[in-house]
């Protein structure tokens, strides 16, 4: 059967205003398709038209993790409308601050946006059902419990029926009912069923709107230099020469930092701002490059202060005493997201208000930032929200959004469209922090673990990007997948004498939140020291995870040896373990590869999953695949160096990428176990690295400890 | 000024000849489903036909194109009816974010003209493109089940 391409996403509708010169300001762009046709919403989360379609809103940002269509699932489950009718719209952070908050936080970061929204999405599609219910038990004059409804039509045993469409200008009137209770796991018919994603199409015929697609009438283009080196600002420039190419209309100073041309076409912008001569102040990052960080960060891991982030017995005195000792020092670079679509935002100020047009994870936040750099309040800004061409936690930060307004505040009532280039892109990210790390741990005469220290040093992404809360000034997400029990990630091993502390050891680069965050070190270090520490005690790496991981590591990690056939692996082809809680979800792999004359081919890779509750099998998936992706394109490739205080990798010719060729078979079991809900997005990276590593050490007895892979020689064992 | 032929229509632009396609095509046609990635022919975000094979438009300037048949991925579809390899990508629901899947597309409609049954190892060779969400398993499958149905 094919499929009719169709526009699904609303057109933006600029209105007349545009043709005289005064811009539509303040149309809103997704959420003016139910408004235009006035029909009323039964509440925040739920339009019916009266033709039966469903609108839900959803407030998270969709950056391709398939949330837009998770949540979707979970309105309508509780709605308990048809399926087929559903479409989405995505309102904007002014509106949400204008109805105080109703959609909760838009903030799709940290693999939050099912399990942190989880409960007052299906709220909003319960309410609404009920006041449907209602205003057909009103219509018919019975009481509301003799009404039921399948699939939107809603029924009597009197043989009466009507559907949604039918009652709900009169349901919108209804006072919400309060404590509508939620439907039991056991009933639910679309979560934990593998539907199809709600944006598909667009993507497939290059209808699909990201922010670098956006248009108005009259804009212009810019393109932008900031300085090389971070903390440094312009010293001066000269425009004289770029003023006089072809299209260019003004070129402009961002902030303290940052030069940009404003042309025509994007094309001309980029030419102009390559011409203008610019002169650095880089301050004192100008002096530094990787090497001073290391050094620094190496220093760290043997310093007398430090913060303590998971503490049992005592394990300073356990190793002391210990006849049996391991110990190794692994490190791990930065790196930039990369996302494929590169930074951009359009930007549109007048005297009186100020829109930005953009992809975000966190338009609330960018919201902030407008105003801020605006200069005008909360009721004269808003952030229209875009597609996103990748996120992984990039498209937190607003740097780009708040230079977009600056460039635009230079140039009233015109829009201007800032895009970075693939090269300011790669230079300027608040990149995946850079940390080593000290282990330590001692064995009983059993081989079993008497006591670990943990010593990471390293880059704090709270110290880089907010500061204010750090807690008397230690960062307690460095600890991700280390602590005593939090959800953002339990350490998992039964240690009786335990230490995690953490020397922070920041750099003059920023440090972000990068897809997996710090669990994806934090997994590599545990989990390859764990081998280390299994073959010193003599132990296969899974029989030692089996003998101290808590149950519900051990459950996940099973499940997936269990399918990998775990011991079993054909003749050449080596294997390795990882697992880690993190982000609330039980994740593990097995790796099963080979190391033929230095080269690494990763065969199979089998995935398990307990995230709780698992909403879209079809999309966790995909989640899952990708995160092997991610993980093991950082794990071969990515670093990010700096000489001179800039950072040294362009492009993709120097920060190269995995592809099709490198791509492993890779097999996801998923093991809900109920009871919570995880998130998906991230954790699986994590594992993806040191479930390869160890698989390599297996193959070639060669134990790598710094990244990326690349740098390593395998075939020197 | 120059003449473009896309999606068999022809347009009279006004851009340099030295323009790269890819930003004639975005910027002056206002045809942004072809997307930028890198700009130095490593992502392949911006493949397009030239007279039906497949080249990445960051690397051939508007004066190289001349007369040349331009299709993009605003032209696969016919008469609103999906082609068969965008339909192998529904089917198989391949894209996350989709920023890279036209680029995609465009190469693997390319490559099934070529080569109607390609091997894992053809798909490999051919489609060297860049996703950053990493749809490459959905990519093969879609790629086959693509090749299935000629
Ligand atoms: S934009 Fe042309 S290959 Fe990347
Ligand atoms: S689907 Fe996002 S880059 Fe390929």
């Amino acid at each position: 059967m094919n499929h009719m391409p169709r526009i699904n996403r609303r057109a933006f509708v600029v209105g007349s205003a545009a043709a005289t010169g005064g811009f539509a300001l303040g149309f809103h762009a997704p959420m003016g398709a139910a408004a235009q046709d006035k029909t009323p919403e039964i509440n925040a989360w739920v339009v019916v038209k009266p033709d039966d379609t469903i609108v839900l809103r959803i407030p998270r940002a969709e950056m391709g993790q398939g949330t837009l269509t998770g949540l979707a699932q979970m309105i309508a489950e509780e709605l308990e409308c048809d399926w087929s009718k559903v479409t989405t719209e995505i309102p904007s952070p002014a509106e949400n601050v204008a109805r105080k908050r109703v959609w909760g936080n838009f903030n799709a970061t940290g693999s939050r946006g099912i399990r942190e929204s989880e409960n007052y999405v299906r709220k909003g599609g319960a309410t609404a059902r009920q006041m449907l219910l209602q205003a057909a038990a009103n219509e018919w004059k019975v009481p509301v419990g003799e009404v039921t409804v399948a699939n939107g039509v809603i029924s009597h045993k009197s043989g009466k029926k009507t559907t949604y469409g039918k009652v709900a200008a009169a349901a919108a009137k209804i006072e919400p009912p309060k404590d509508v209770p939620l439907k039991d796991p056991k009933n639910w018919r679309l979560i934990g069923k593998p539907m199809k994603r709600l944006d598909t199409v667009d993507k497939l015929t290059g209808k699909y709107q990201y922010g670098i697609d956006f248009r108005m009438p009259g804009m212009l283009y810019a393109a932008i230099r900031d300085c090389p080196v971070n903390g440094g600002k312009v010293a001066s420039y000269d425009a004289a020469r770029a003023e006089q190419m072809p299209g260019v209309k003004k070129i402009v100073q961002v902030g303290a930092t940052g030069v940009a041309a404003v042309a025509d076409s994007w094309w001309q912008a980029r030419n102009a701002i390559a011409a203008v001569s610019i002169v650095w102040d880089e301050g004192a990052g100008g002096k530094v490059s990787s090497a001073d960080i290391s050094a620094m960060m190496a220093e760290g891991l043997t310093a007398e202060q430090a913060f303590v982030g998971n503490k049992a017995g005592d394990a300073k005195a356990t190793l002391a005493s210990a006849t049996k000792k391991v110990e190794a020092t692994y490190s791990y670079p930065y790196q930039n997201h990369a996302p494929l679509e590169p930074m951009n935002a359009t930007a549109v100020w007048t005297n009186d208000r100020c829109d930005v047009y953009c992809g975000t994870q966190n338009s609330e936040a960018a919201l902030a930032s407008v105003i801020a750099a605006s200069g005008h309040p909360v009721t004269k800004c808003d952030v229209h929200r875009t597609g996103l061409g990748g996120g992984f936690g990039r498209r937190a930060r607003n740097d780009y959004i708040i230079q977009a307004v600056q460039i635009a505040k230079q140039m009233p009532g015109t829009p201007v469209k800032l895009v970075w280039s693939r090269e300011e892109d790669m230079t300027h990210c608040a990149f995946h922090p850079a940390t080593h790390c000290k282990l330590s741990a001692s064995l009983d005469d059993k081989g079993n673990l008497s006591g670990m220290h943990m010593r990471i040093s390293g880059h704090s992404i709270i110290a880089s990007l907010m500061p204010d809360r750090l807690e008397n000034g230690m960062d307690p997400a460095v600890f991700q997948g280390l602590t005593a029990d939090s959800p953002e990630g339990m350490f998992g091993y039964n240690v009786p004498n335990l230490l995690v502390d953490h020397a922070m050891r920041n750099s003059h680069l920023t440090a972000g939140f990068w897809r997996g965050v710090n669990a994806n070190h934090n997994a590599i270090y545990v989990e390859c020291f764990i081998d280390e520490v299994a073959k010193a005690a003599g132990v296969d790496p899974l029989e030692f995870r089996r003998r101290h991981l808590r149950p519900k590591h051990l459950a996940v990690m099973n499940a997936a040896a269990a399918k990998a056939n775990y011991g079993k692996a054909p003749k050449g082809i080596y294997q390795g373990v990882a697992q880690i809680h993190t982000f609330g979800s039980y994740v593990a792999a097995v790796a099963d590869v080979s190391v033929t004359d230095g080269r690494l081919k990763v065969h199979r890779i089998v995935a398990a999953t307990d995230p709780g509750y698992a909403v879209n099998p079809a999309q966790i998936e995909r989640q899952v695949m990708g995160s092997f992706v991610y993980g093991l394109t950082a794990m071969l490739y990515g670093e990010i160096t700096v000489k001179n205080g800039a950072v040294e990798q362009t492009n993709f010719d120097t920060y190269p990428m995995m592809r099709m060729d490198e791509m492993p078979k890779i097999e996801v079991v998923i093991v809900p176990s109920g009871g919570f809900w995880g998130g998906v997005g991230e954790p699986t990276i994590a594992v993806a690295a040191p479930a390869v590593l160890n698989a390599i050490y297996a193959a070639t007895g060669k134990r790598v400890r710094n990244f990326p892979l690349m740098n390593t020689d395998l075939r020197k064992a | 000024m120059a003449s473009l032929n896309v999606n068999g229509k022809v347009y009279q632009a006004e851009v340099d000849a030295r323009t790269p396609l890819l930003w004639a095509l975005r910027d002056t046609l206002g045809l942004t489903g072809t997307k930028y990635g890198c700009g130095v022919a490593q992502c392949g975000a911006c493949t397009v036909h030239i007279d039906g094979v497949a080249q990445r438009s960051c690397q051939i300037s508007v004066g190289q194109v001349g007369g040349k048949k331009i299709t993009t991925i605003e032209g696969i579809a016919q008469n609103g009816v999906l082609s068969r390899v965008q339909q192998a990508w529904l089917d198989n629901e391949v894209p996350q974010c989709g920023y890279c899947q036209s680029g995609m597309i465009m190469a693997v409609t390319s490559l099934l003209k070529s080569n109607p049954k390609p091997t894992d190892e053809d798909i490999d060779a051919a489609v060297t493109n860049i996703c950053r969400c990493g749809t490459y398993q959905q990519i093969r499958q879609a790629v086959h089940a693509a090749a299935k149905k000629a």
